[in-house]
């Protein structure tokens, strides 16, 4: 079963391939050497034979064929010696070591390859290469040489060959197979531990080998991948349970005053304050879940439609616009400075609800304890917005001069819902921040909570075209002039 | 005005056409789409009210096939989705307004009337808006009251011209933040007040009778003298 799921691994695939190219590679190589060597012995063979020939017939030129055949019998005494043969014209054999010839050999005039007999041992079948050279008299000359020796070569060269492909393939395998199995248990330990955290808790991470290799990137992205599902989840529950409590509470106070309207309202005066109280009830369940929706959707990075590329100084000059009324009525100076041009890639209605709820924040809570103060003074409580490039980024920056938020408290206040307590008594969803938070993220940028010293500075950061980048204004359609 | 009505969810229909008729208004209401593309080729209306997700027959695909077919009646398209994307997108397969559930009946009937309002009045823009000596120059920026110049920041000045062009119409605040200030949120203030009372100030302060009006539970509206 193991060796089964083994064989299917990819890495098996692999090294199998490896092998079926290494041993192909190899049998090429041993075939080139075997075919080299092959020559070098014939080559050899035929050299000894020639250098025998000459001197033989040099033998023969001195003293006849008589001196030849003395020669010729004193060398085939000797072991290891060559093979000869001389015979009459009519190929009767007058001396030499060769028994028995195939018919027409000695008539090849030249270097042959051929089956013989040996003198001493008539019945094994050899084989030579031998060159026959007529002598002046008519005399038949062959000199020769067995071929068994360079056959033996051959064979030794073979059989290496073999068994050296029989050792490649046994340790490529086994080499391959271990190579496999040691990825396929990272691999394994890896599915279970996937598993494992699918099944079970989202908080557990796969383990990292160290070894830097693809496997442990594998993992590292996996991981990281993990991180992102848990957060979304967390995230999620966190919707749920905020939105269980948040939405509960008014729906509570909502159903528990049509009740009562029910049961004690007399008069159609009664019920039509009640009813005026469920509506702005119901008014107030909307604009948090709308909130809600809009989080939401920065968070899931709903973009497309709303996207353009748009001016943030722009946006900011008109929130101060829209929120310059309110501020002054409260006796809050609102102070917008905005450098020209500052562009970025977004969604304008979205940047401009978040700067929107930051001055409403502002305006809020910003003023309270040094509102009173400086009532006596002479300037007022001061709320600047202001935009301006940052590096690569534009920051979107709303300040003022309020009692601020504790540095313990500075994170806390960007999750959703959380409502400093000298907030709670103030009307608002709680979800100001939160919406600001998220619409950061959406364009990659963030949120940042500093103190300004005293007060309360919050930086909306947001990635700027390059310089060089002309900003695609797109048009969205305004209210269409239609007419009939 | 003749509306008809394109929405499934019939108890919610029948409220609306309840309220369009108190508000003097003649509503028909139909529940799918394919029925609604019908009665709104083969009657006249004066605006269609029409549910972005329809059986039978998707609502953003009905007002395709009708101005496809060159068929122009004012659209005010009505949908769950209210975030930035969708209302592009219902806008881009011409419908003329859009609004997220749940609404204001007010602000239904307001948007309503100005959709009505404004393929009635036909395609000629007038330069010069006049209501009971309130006299605003479009061309030359320039605003008078009885003969007397008035001046307005550019903001206020693009507040009263919206409102002086729907004269006689109830504006909600929603409405102005979204043609004034082109933004579709929520702003949790009331920003929309202290920008009217300060336009107020200016426009009928010392002057009779009162020209701008708030509207309980509804808007703004201009209008020439008490109801």
């Amino acid at each position: 079963m193991a060796l089964g799921k083994l064989f299917r691994t990819t890495v098996f695939k692999i090294s199998l391939a490896y092998l079926a190219i290494s041993a192909i590679g190899a049998g090429l190589v041993f075939s080139s050497v075997g075919l080299s060597m092959n020559h070098l012995i014939g080559d050899q063979i035929a050299q000894t034979i020639e250098t025998d020939l000459t001197g033989l017939s040099e033998q023969y030129a001195q003293g006849g064929i008589r001196r030849l055949v003395n020669v010729i019998q004193r060398r085939t005494r000797r072991p290891g010696a060559g093979l000869y043969l001389v015979t009459t014209p009519a190929g009767e054999p007058i001396a030499g070591n060769i028994a028995s010839l195939p018919p027409g050999v000695l008539a090849y005039n030249g270097l042959v390859e051929t089956p013989y007999h040996a003198a001493g041992d008539p019945r094994t079948a050899r084989r030579a290469l031998a060159r026959i050279f007529v002598l002046a008299g008519g005399f038949h000359l062959l000199v020769g040489q067995d071929l068994e020796e360079g056959e033996k070569l051959r064979q030794i060269l073979g059989r290496a060959l073999l068994v050296s492909l029989i050792w490649l393939v046994m340790v490529g395998t086994i080499g391959g197979l271990w190579v496999s199995q040691r990825v396929l248990n990272r691999v394994d330990s890896i599915n279970a531990n996937a598993r494992a955290i699918v099944a079970g808790d989202l908080s557990g991470r796969l383990q990292v080998a160290g070894t830097g290799d693809e496997l442990d990137r594998l993992v590292q992205n996996f991981n990281a991948m993990l991180d992102r599902i848990y957060g979304l989840m967390i995230g999620l529950k966190e919707v749920s349970d905020n939105i269980a409590h948040d939405l509960k509470t008014p729906l509570t106070r909502l159903r528990a005053g049509i009740e009562q309207a029910l049961r004690t309202a007399a008069t159609p005066e009664a019920y039509r304050e009640a009813l005026v109280k469920a509506l702005e009830e119901s008014d107030r369940l909307i604009q948090i879940f709308n909130a809600l929706l809009s989080i939401a959707r920065a968070e899931a990075g709903a973009g497309g439609e709303g996207m353009s590329d748009f001016d943030a100084g722009a946006v900011a000059r008109d929130v101060g616009d829209l929120y310059e009324p309110v501020a002054d009525e409260a006796g809050i100076a609102l102070a917008v400075d905005a450098e020209p041009g500052l562009y970025v890639h977004g969604s304008r209605e979205l940047v401009g609800q978040a700067i929107a709820n930051l001055v409403d924040n502002a305006l809020k809570y910003g003023s309270e304890n040094l509102a009173r103060q400086s009532r006596d003074q002479e300037s007022p409580p001061r709320v600047e917005l202001s935009a301006r490039r940052n590096g690569a980024n534009v920051e979107l920056i709303v300040a003022d001069h309020g009692p601020g938020i504790p540095e313990e408290d500075r994170t806390r206040v960007l999750d959703r819902f959380v409502r400093l307590e000298n907030a709670r008594s103030r009307p608002g969803s709680g979800l100001g921040l939160s919406v600001a938070a998220a619409v950061a993220r959406l364009h990659d940028g963030s949120l940042r909570i500093e103190d300004n010293r005293p007060g309360l500075r919050a930086v909306v950061s947001l990635r700027a075209l390059p310089p060089g980048q002309k900003p695609a204004i797109s048009f969205l359609p305004k209210q269409p002039e239609r007419a009939a | 005005m003749r509306i008809l009505i394109v929405e499934d969810d019939s108890e919610a229909a029948g409220y609306l056409v309840k309220a369009f008729r108190e508000a003097g208004h003649v509503a028909d209401h139909v529940s799918d789409g394919l029925e609604g593309l019908a009665r709104a080729r083969g009657e006249t209306y004066d605006v269609l009210i029409v549910d972005r997700m329809l059986p039978k027959l998707d609502g953003l695909a009905l007002i395709g096939s009708l101005r496809a077919e060159n068929h122009l009646t004012p659209v005010l398209i009505l949908s769950a989705l209210g975030q930035v994307d969708d209302r592009v997108k219902g806008l881009r397969a011409g419908g003329d307004d859009y609004l997220a559930k749940p609404y204001a009946f007010s602000e239904l009937l307001a948007r309503a009337e100005a959709l009505a309002r404004r393929s009635r009045s036909g395609p000629g823009e007038e330069t010069i808006y006049r209501v009971n000596g309130l006299e605003l120059d479009r061309l030359a920026h320039k605003l008078t009251r009885d003969g007397k110049e008035i001046p307005l920041q550019p903001r206020e000045f693009r507040l009263l011209e919206y409102l002086m062009k729907h004269a006689g119409q109830v504006v909600t605040r929603t409405m102005l933040l979204e043609n004034v200030w082109d933004y579709h949120f929520d702003p949790q203030t009331n920003v929309i007040d202290v920008h009217i009372s300060r336009l107020r100030a200016k426009i009928d302060k010392g002057f009779d009778p009162p020209l701008l009006h708030t509207i309980r539970g509804a808007g703004y509206m201009i209008r020439n003298g008490p109801r």
